[in-house]
């Protein structure tokens, strides 16, 4: 086990070196350099430009020289915590994004298990139950759930809490909480409008996992081992939850592979429809700006997240699965 | 089981006394045949074929199916409501053929919005073919027969509403089918080509090669998508034309969308490898890239087929996504992303909910495509179950 | 009452029993019409080709053949530890009382070793489990019982293997444990369902050496479920021979064996090859298909590939059973009609 952890985690070095290039390579594409662009909007602006400034900036991010020594200024930054600076808000990155990167990782969770917790329940009754109403009812819910994009949801919630309330349902805080230092009131205040958006997010992934659920499910009750149970006189409820639940748990826990990329994915759209203090409109703007060292340092945060989520789900797998641990 | 000899395949068993070769082209059809007939059983699928055949018709001919030109203007209409179709009219008297009324705007000095009151004095049927606004059929053939509409030029006939230069909305709608269903073509059609040569080559050679492209695979898959959409979205330089925007996006979509299809491919390879055909053509020394192409491709055109079907929602989607972000398609380009992009405004919304009808045509598309992919999906397999 | 009352040495009387699978291509009898009894302490071998509702039959007297309680027919007396007599197919498929009787009283152990058992589960836990259900002891009672029925299986260093995942397993080891698990709460009656068909020829011999002897160490009687005649003739005392959900003949070994009468047993008899046998000596298998399930032959269902059919008679109706010797009862019309009390009985 210690093993196959320890082998999971060594893997994630490459990865992670792969996304910092195609991050690098993204921030790099945009026609000519970023400072350009920067000094073209003091101008416009009507600022001074001081040529010393611009100088040092030059000098501290590499421009001018080679693409890979760029790349190695970058990283080394990253490394050590400065991930560059945003010209549009004319602060450090690492100060722009720690909050919302946090709110990014709450709303994500917050998706997750709520995907969890009610796909689960559903795919095991619509296995057990197949063929009756109720498995119709969740099949079709489902399959409209994973037609529809989560940002049309997240369009039309807005739009009915506004029309038939004229309340907004978007943001994470209440007003007065906003911009107010982090306290248990505000932590209060935030669990009791994070459901919503997350719910928004969730929807597809749901739809998706009582799919897949009931899929392996279906897949295991025949097995001779049901039978077995079955035989040493175990009861029907205990038997199903104990034996093809839990190995039909495996697959399931493995799609987190995938379900987690999905929703950070979706959350950015869903957050800009939502107007949430996430990182997704905050990199929206910042690539419609071309502020690419926010923009670069916010991909590469949701990417690593992603792997982060990849990895805890290997471990899990591993953990739930002896054929996985042991081999 | 003992049910061979009753269900077995009996074309396919039969003495081939017409030669081998027409013996063989007879097994051929009747596989496809089993599987048309295992299709056409599946009748939801088959409903949303021929709405998925409707959406393409319509994306093919959009000039003529549209009642107006999308660009046409007519600020006394600005969010005009859908207009209402009558058979009976104001005095209570029934018309066998639909009408609409014509319809005049005020605006009102307190709030500041338009209303609209239908004007009952005159009758304006709908009627099929009727000559309209001048356009160019594939910017080819130029014409002013439209599908459907009012004869009288003047009463415009607004079906889902107006939007806020007055332009006629269902017409805008009909003329987004043509680039949002054709970006998801065009997306899969090259995620395709790439999943079909890393897949193919990955599941063909096996070994080293297969366990270095599917890390790969992986690898793209962990990544957060739509980031990197955005992200090589963004930076597309402001000043490209709309067909080379399009391009553009349809080779991102696809360059983080192939790698479904290469497992799709690889999966159908590695399980054709081991069949007796290519070990045969092997044995008579055709070559590796022959091979692939002329005998592994076909074989499994069937799976490919349901595959891309299942594939081209998601392109659909995802190019609706980045329009709407407005980092995807964009004014000139009329497609189903970009006129939501006017729903983004929350009191534009609630003032004309129609707004999001671009949205609905979304999840039409969208579903009509994933049933039909499942019931082909299942029609692949004519053995299974 | 009456008719539930049985000889004080039977411990299980399977009367006509009939049950079968509604599927949209048609109904299937699995089991059409089977009787057969097993006494204390014997074991009785079922045979037959692959199809003919043997596993069908052992399910369907656990009552988790899966198959509607509106299939079922006949009657499955059985002999309960305390003494009384309950008749199987009258209790609810998965109510308590059922429930008490599998594992405790009624075991089973599968083809399979390999599917049996759960593969995210150790096989001590599985057993632990069985044991628990049925005893109310502790968890640590009850894995020293496990060690205890390992060892008497003969697995080797017991106390370490009962913490191994089943793939951890070779397959022999795998049916012992399931052999183990089958065992631990001391049933009166283990149904085993082609116990040694997917092992090998030394691991089979020593799976069937070890269950007769845990046979007669724990008194139980034993169903041994085969197609395999060689099994039967090495294992069991008496045999039934079943053909398409029916109970063709039964007979101590020695009779069957030395004089088979129903024409589906000689046929079966004569298809197995012998010691001694001079090569290219053909084989003789039962000619002929197995008739569709969905579409059994009325009368005999053997009619259809029966060398010594009687035209006119067989495919009319069904033999009822006529006892040719003490205990040898065979469904042919070759030997009769029926017995007069089962023309009334029926
Ligand atoms: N779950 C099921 N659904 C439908 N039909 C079934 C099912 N299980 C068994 N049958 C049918 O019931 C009949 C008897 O099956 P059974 O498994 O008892 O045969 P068997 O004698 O045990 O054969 P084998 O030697 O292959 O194990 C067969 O015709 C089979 O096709
Ligand atoms: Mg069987």
């Amino acid at each position: 086990m210690a093993g196959y952890v320890l082998q999971r985690l060594l893997l994630v070095i490459p990865t992670v070196f792969v996304i910092s290039i195609i991050t690098f390579v993204i921030i790099q594409l945009p026609p000519g350099d970023f400072l350009t662009s920067y000094i073209a909007t003091l101008e416009s602006g009507g600022q001074v430009v001081d040529q010393a400034q611009i100088d040092a900036l030059r000098a501290q991010y590499g421009l001018g020289e080679p693409v890979y020594v760029q790349y190695w200024k970058w990283v080394v930054g990253v490394l050590s915590g400065d991930f560059g600076h945003s010209f549009q808000w004319k602060r450090p990155v690492v100060d722009l994004i720690g909050e919302r990167m946090a709110l990014t990782i709450a709303l994500s969770v917050a998706s997750l298990l709520l995907v969890w917790a009610i796909s689960l329940p559903i795919g095991i009754y619509s296995a057990v139950r197949q063929y009756s109403p109720g498995d119709y009812f969740f099949t079709f819910i489902s399959f409209v759930g994973l037609g529809v994009p989560n940002f049309l949801f997240a369009l039309v919630l807005m739009w009915w809490a506004y029309s038939q309330f004229g309340m907004s349902v978007g943001g994470l805080f209440s007003p007065q909480y906003a911009d107010a230092p982090w306290s248990l009131a505000k932590v209060l205040d935030f669990l009791s409008h994070l459901w919503i958006p997350a719910a928004v997010l969730a929807i597809g992934g749901i739809a998706g996992l009582i799919r897949i659920m009931r899929a392996n499910l279906l897949d295991e009750l025949p097995k001779l081992y049901v039978t077995t149970a079955r035989a040493k006189g175990m009861g029907e409820t205990s038997l199903v939850l104990k034996y093809p639940v839990r190995v039909a748990l495996n697959p399931f826990v493995s799609t987190i592979g995938w379900t987690l990329p999905g929703l950070v994915s979706g959350s950015i759209i869903v957050s800009v429809v939502l107007n949430l203090p996430t990182t997704g409109p905050m990199l929206l703007t910042a690539l419609q700006s071309q502020d690419m060292y926010l923009a670069g340092a916010i991909l590469l945060m949701l990417s690593i997240l992603t792997v982060i989520g990849t990895l805890i789900s290997d471990v899990l797998l591993a953990w739930l699965d002896p054929r996985i641990r042991f081999n | 089981m003992t049910t061979t000899s009753e269900t077995g395949t009996p074309e396919a068993f039969q003495p081939a006394d017409n030669g081998a070769g027409k013996a063989a082209s007879y097994a051929a059809a009747s596989e496809w045949r089993l599987m048309w007939y295992k299709f056409s059983r599946h009748r939801l699928a088959v409903i949303c074929g021929i709405i998925v055949l409707l959406l393409y018709v319509v994306a093919a001919f959009v000039e003529f199916v549209a009642p107006y030109d999308p660009e046409a203007q007519n600020p006394a209409s600005a969010y005009q409501a859908p207009t209402r179709i009558h058979f009976v009219d104001a005095d209570g008297q029934f018309h066998l053929r639909p009408f609409v009324y014509g319809t005049s705007s005020q605006r009102n000095l307190d709030t500041f919005e338009l209303e609209f009151v239908e004007d009952t004095s005159a009758r304006h049927h709908l009627s099929l073919f009727v000559q309209g606004d001048d356009y160019r059929l594939w910017g080819l053939f130029p014409s002013n027969l439209h599908l459907f509409g009012v004869e009288d030029a003047d009463a415009r006939v607004y079906l889902l509403g107006a939007d806020r230069q007055g332009r006629d909305l269902l017409s805008r709608i009909i003329h987004g089918t043509r680039l949002s269903m054709s970006i998801g073509l065009a997306g899969v059609v090259m995620s395709f080509f790439i999943g079909i040569v890393v897949g193919g080559v990955s599941g063909y050679f096996g070994g080293t090669i297969d366990i270095v492209t599917q890390r790969i695979i992986e690898f793209v898959r962990s990544m957060p998508t739509i980031p990197l959409w955005l992200g090589l979205a963004a930076a597309l330089p402001s000043n490209w034309s709309v067909m080379q925007v399009y391009f553009a996006i349809t080779v991102i979509l696809s360059l983080i969308g192939w790698t479904g299809l290469a497992q799709v491919v690889r999966g159908r390879a590695l399980a054709l490898r081991e069949e007796d055909f290519i070990m045969a053509a092997r044995l008579c020394g055709t070559s590796r890239t022959r091979i692939i192409f002329k005998h592994m491709v076909p074989s499994f055109m069937s799976h490919i087929i349901a595959a891309l079907t299942l594939a081209v929602p998601e392109m659909i989607i995802a190019e609706t996504a980045l329009s709407f972000l407005g980092l995807g398609l964009r004014y000139p380009a009329i497609s189903w992303g970009v006129l939501l992009q006017e729903a983004q405004n929350l009191r534009s919304v609630a003032l004309a909910p129609w707004l999001l009808a671009p949205g609905a045509m979304v999840v039409i598309a969208v579903l009509a495509l994933n049933f039909l992919g499942d019931g082909l999906r299942d029609a692949a397999d004519p053995y299974r179950r | 009452m009456t008719d539930q009352a049985m000889p004080a040495d039977m411990l299980l009387d399977v009367r006509d029993l009939r049950t079968g699978f509604a599927l949209r291509e048609g109904y299937v009898r699995a089991v059409d019409g089977a009787s057969f009894h097993v006494r204390r302490g014997e074991t009785i071998g079922v045979v037959g080709e692959s199809g003919c509702g043997k596993s069908i039959t052992a399910r369907t007297i656990l009552r988790i053949a899966g198959t509607s309680d509106d299939s079922l027919a006949g009657k499955v007396i059985f002999r309960r530890s305390s003494g009384e007599v309950t008749d199987l197919l009258e209790l609810p498929h998965s109510g308590r009382e059922i429930r008490r009787i599998r594992g405790a009283e009624i075991a089973m152990i599968f083809q399979e070793p390999m599917t049996a058992f759960s593969p995210v589960h150790t096989i001590g836990n599985q057993i632990i489990e069985a044991i628990r259900l049925h005893q109310s002891i502790s968890k640590e009672e009850a894995r020293t019982a496990a060690v205890d029925m390992l060892r008497r299986v003969e697995m080797s260093s017991a106390e370490k293997r009962i913490d191994a995942y089943p793939h951890q397993l070779s397959g022999g080891m795998r049916q012992r444990a399931m052999i183990a698990m089958a065992l631990v709460c001391r049933p009166q009656l283990l149904l085993a369902d082609e116990p040694t068909t997917a092992l090998d020829v030394t691991t089979q011999a020593q799976i069937l050496g070890l269950i007769r002897q845990l046979k007669d160490d724990l008194g139980m009687s034993v169903m041994m479920i085969t197609h395999d005649l060689g099994v039967v003739a090495e294992t069991a005392q008496t045999v039934a021979v079943m053909y398409l959900g029916k109970v063709v003949e039964m007979a101590d070994v020695k009779s069957l064996f030395r004089d088979p009468k129903h024409p589906y047993t000689r046929a079966l008899l004569a298809s197995i090859p012998k010691l001694g046998r001079r090569a290219g000596e053909p084989l003789h298998p039962v000619k002929g298909m197995v008739p569709s399930p969905f579409n059994r032959p009325i009368g005999c269902p053997f009619h259809t590939r029966c060398p010594s059919a009687m035209p006119g008679i067989c495919e009319k109706s069904m033999p009822g059973k006529t006892t040719v010797a003490g205990g040898h009862t065979v469904s042919c019309f070759l030997f009769g009609e029926g017995d007069k009390a089962e023309e009334q009985s029926a």
